[in-house]
């Protein structure tokens, strides 16, 4: 079973990249918006699964972006992949400074402070003018280790990077869920005093998880910004936030593959919705959201997992 | 006690105080490795307080604690169960949402990981190994017929037993039982004692139990610390502690108190 | 010497913005233990109910004074409106469930409630400055104050000190403090707590819409404005501790003149300073200043 999911989810990233270059270039677009996104849900999930909601995960996204961009704009480094990493990082080490105070929470704490945060981060965006201020700036086109390569080519060039960057992530974070760290989620909710007297901090523990998913979200705010090659303080406000928190919920934490399949469905709902009800999308976004809490508490993921039981049941001997 | 073996634990002038209430004052107590140590005391004496120091879960306003040899005093809770001290709770504290077997295989795995944030992500949940421990101790705690019952659900008995099952999970050398037998009905008392005392003895720990009941102290302690407002006014053999006349006044209703079900 | 002066009086003015948009959201937490993000939407709706009142009223030339009134009225009266529907008809279906689910349901509530401010009022700025203009001003030395500020001020007085009188002396005040403070005793004491639920809730969007209706004369009534002061209110509600009232009149006190002193001194600064001056209160009282968070017992 464990061996099973893996090589399906690898079957499923490389048959991606293979047929990549027969699907239209809107599509391409789309999906590789989509997938980078996929990473800031997977650290969403990874945080969801042990009762934390961050309101202002967009934080990290900016961050991994606006690394992105500022070294696009300073220095003569274009490389994809070593200013990704820099995002990575960037994003990972602001995840671990603001961890000291946001671990400390649980609940509704943790929620709305890590809105503050990502408020203040807005804030300096758009009142900083060597930063853009509210336009934001230009992203340099990658180089990928010396390769250049131009218009569409590049966007499918784009397109695999961020597969392969999603591959390695589902991997490492599926390898997570299973370790011990990772199963520290219901215990967390249900019981701290015992986790602590098991002698784990869970304090610790949570700034963990905090800035794992603060590299996820780091790493897909690079990769968003190398896609659409260009940054603004959008990227960090709180309907961006919104959006990642929207999508694990109705998505649910059960299943890596929750991450990619919520997030690619949330891009094409949005992008189809944009054109036919322009005025009505937070709407929608609210009463989706509001249905799934009441109806389905585990997701979309959960009815899944659900009818694949039935279908077991079914057909055991 | 015998001056050639350093004690597991011993304890110099522990003070407790919360504002003005003293709930610990002048305790001085030293544990041989392997001695079962029963404790008495009205309710209020300072019992749960004296084992919350000991197991970092209250930092004591004054004194030393030595675990080993080694100083422990106002260490975090989970850096002292990584050194080797456990406990259960009198309030069983489990996981609810989870199956017993869930809640023992945890309790297994982090004992493998805990040593570091990189152990516990390496660690994997599901090992063969720790599966099998897991069994193992509802098996030997004889909790096994509840393996994939909700900890919510479980009877009182029953969850006390997992509590001190995913205690011992981590190997302890020493373990401390807060009222074990608490909201138990008498017939059950000595069985579940029976339980966990054979099953202790097995895994050669040391152990300090608090108990009402005289008959279960007297039965399984080899040694009673009596408790009285916040300090220790006896140190002695079950028998001597019975017989002691200020044990008789101060705490003469314990026995009593301990038949009944209604501590909480 | 002026900049002192000034630092304070916009820092009171600000701060009695601050008080006015979190006393319902505190007392929505202290009673309900929700943290009710769509107090935003009240905010919001109350501003943009105002605007439209002020244009029906201004429009017909009647008098100044009832004009704000009228506004206020209004606001308020959309808050009830709101309130009543939300929470019989979507909370209550949710208490009981995680803290979290529970500000998810808000945070729905709150998206669908954006939508459909710019269904009935469009996606264009109103304003209502005619209150302000008819208030006039006066002159402190060099400083000139704005009446309608001063009334501001005085309003948000009031109303923490009808709060005070309110939660000490009536029966409904005091069986709101034994829930804030008691929630078992309370429960044991036979208090119909979902009488108590729905009332409070519709006590917090009016407030909420009263906050909106009062700033709508000095603000440019536009989208967005609710989403700004849900995290404001928060920031000021962690700061004096989450359900209380005189931390909510504390924090805003606080942050009120850390803006103001902000803006005078570094403008830079104006836009996270709350968010700095929050993270330094939190770091030495985790759950902020009137807070009681009892350690569990085991
Ligand atoms: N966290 C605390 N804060 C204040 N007082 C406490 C606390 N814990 C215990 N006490 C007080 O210390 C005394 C001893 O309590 P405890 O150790 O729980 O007694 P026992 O376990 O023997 O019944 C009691 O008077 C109790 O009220
Ligand atoms: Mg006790």
């Amino acid at each position: 079973m464990r061996m099973g999911s893996t090589v399906l989810g690898a079957l499923a990233f490389a048959a991606l990249a293979a047929i990549a270059p027969l699907l239209p270039p809107w599509l391409i677009s789309l999906a590789t918006i989509a997938f980078a996104n996929a990473l800031v849900v997977l650290g969403l999930i990874i945080l969801w699964r042990t009762g934390l909601v961050p309101f202002g995960q967009a934080l990290f996204y900016a961050i991994g972006a606006y690394a992105v961009a500022l070294i696009g704009r300073y220095t003569p480094i274009r490389d994809v992949f070593f200013v990704v990493f820099v995002g990575a990082v960037a994003a990972g080490i602001v995840a671990y400074l603001i961890g000291f105070l946001l671990a400390r929470y649980r609940e509704i704490f943790f929620a709305m402070l890590s809105l503050a945060m990502s408020m203040i981060l807005y804030g300096i965006l758009v009142k900083t003018e060597t930063l853009g201020s509210t336009d934001g700036f230009h992203v340099e086109a990658g180089s990928f280790l010396g390769w250049r390569p131009q218009g569409g080519t590049r966007n499918l060039a784009i397109f695999w990077l961020v597969l392969a960057y999603c591959a390695i992530a589902a991997w490492l974070v599926a390898y997570y869920f299973r370790s011990v760290a990772g199963s520290l989620t219901h215990p967390i909710r249900d019981n701290e005093i015992r986790v602590e007297f098991l002698g784990v901090s869970v304090d610790r523990l949570i700034h963990l998880k905090l800035v794992v998913s603060g590299v996820l979200a780091g790493i897909g705010g690079a990769l968003a910004a190398l896609a659409v090659q260009h940054v603004d303080p959008a990227m960090s406000y709180w309907t961006t936030s919104g959006g990642f928190v929207f999508v694990t919920i109705l998505a649910g934490a059960g299943s890596v593959a929750a991450a990619f399949v919520g997030s690619l469905l949330f891009e094409l709902v949005r992008s189809i919705a944009v054109t036919l009800v322009p005025g009505e999308w937070q709407m929608i976004l609210g009463t989706a959201l509001l249905l799934t809490i009441l109806f389905l508490p585990e997701g979309l993921g959960s009815l899944v997992s659900r009818l694949r039981q039935r279908w077991r049941r079914g057909t055991a001997p | 006690m015998n001056a050639n073996t350093s004690p597991i634990l011993a304890v110099r002038d522990l003070e407790k105080t919360f504002g003005s209430v003293v709930a610990a004052r002048d305790i001085s107590v030293s544990v041989p490795a392997q001695q079962t140590v029963g404790i008495i005391g009205a309710n209020g004496a300072g019992k749960t307080t004296f084992v919350n120091m000991i197991t970092g879960h209250l930092a004591p306003s004054k004194g030393s604690i030595l675990f080993e040899g080694r100083d422990i005093t106002g260490l975090p809770s989970r850096a002292i169960t990584r050194l080797g001290i456990s406990r259960s709770f009198q309030v069983a504290q489990v996981f609810p949402t989870m199956t017993v077997i869930e809640n023992m295989r945890i309790a297994s795995a982090i004992a493998r990981g805990r040593d570091s944030m990189l152990g516990l992500m390496s660690t994997p949940l599901d090992t063969p190994e720790t599966a099998r421990e897991a069994d193992a101790a509802l098996e030997l705690f004889q909790i096994a017929r509840y393996r994939d019952a909700r900890a919510a659900t479980l009877p009182q008995g029953v969850r006390k037993l997992l509590d001190i099952a995913m205690a011992v999970a981590g190997a302890p050398r020493l373990l401390l039982l807060d009222e074990p037998t608490s909201g138990i009905s008498i017939e059950e008392k000595f069985g579940l004692m029976e339980v966990v005392m054979s099953a202790l003895k097995t895994r050669r720990i040391t152990v300090l139990f608090v108990e009402h009941d005289m008959d279960i102290v007297g039965r399984f302690a080899d040694r009673v610390l009596a408790f009285y407002d916040g300090t220790v006014i006896a140190d002695e053999t079950p028998e001597a502690v019975l017989a002691n006349p200020q044990v008789q006044t101060l705490i003469s209703g314990t026995r009593a108190h301990g038949a009944g079900a209604a501590h909480a | 010497m002026l900049t002192a002066f000034a630092i304070f009086s916009d820092g009171l003015v600000y701060a009695a913005y601050l008080f006015l948009v979190a006393v319902g959201l505190t007392l929505i937490f202290g009673v309900m233990k929700i943290l009710n993000v769509t107090h935003g939407s009240f905010y919001a709706f109350g501003a943009y109910g105002a605007a439209t009142a002020a244009g029906v009223w201004y429009d017909r030339g009647l008098n100044d004074a009832g004009g704000l009134l009228f506004m206020v009225a209004f606001a308020m009266l959309i808050g009830l409106v709101i309130g009543i529907v939300l929470e019989r008809g979507i909370l209550r279906f949710v208490y009981g469930r995680d803290e979290v689910v529970v500000v998810l349901v808000t945070y729905a509530v709150f998206l669908i409630l954006e939508d459909v401010l710019v269904l009935v009022w469009g996606a264009r700025s109103f304003t209502a400055y005619q209150p302000m203009i008819a208030a006039g001003s006066i002159d402190i030395g060099d400083l000139t104050l704005s009446n309608y500020d001063i009334g501001l001020v005085v309003l948000a007085g009031a109303l923490a000190a009808f709060c005070y009188w309110a939660l000490k002396y009536t029966r409904y005040g005091r069986l709101l403090t034994v829930v804030i403070f008691d929630r078992e005793t309370a429960a044991a004491f036979g208090i119909n707590v979902r009488v108590l639920y729905t009332v409070t809730f519709i006590i917090g969007a009016m407030l909420g819409a009263l906050g909106g209706a009062m700033m709508a004369p000095k603000i440019s009534v536009t989208l967005g404005i609710g989403v700004e002061v849900i995290v404001l209110a928060f920031a000021v509600v962690a700061i004096g501790g989450m359900g209380s009232i005189e931390g909510a009149l504390i924090g805003a006190l606080i942050v009120g003149i850390a803006r103001a002193a902000s803006v005078h001194l570094v403008p830079q600064l104006e836009l996270f300073v709350i968010y700095a001056v929050m993270a330094l209160v939190l770091g030495f009282r985790p759950y902020g200043l009137f807070s009681q968070v009892q350690p569990r017992k085991i």
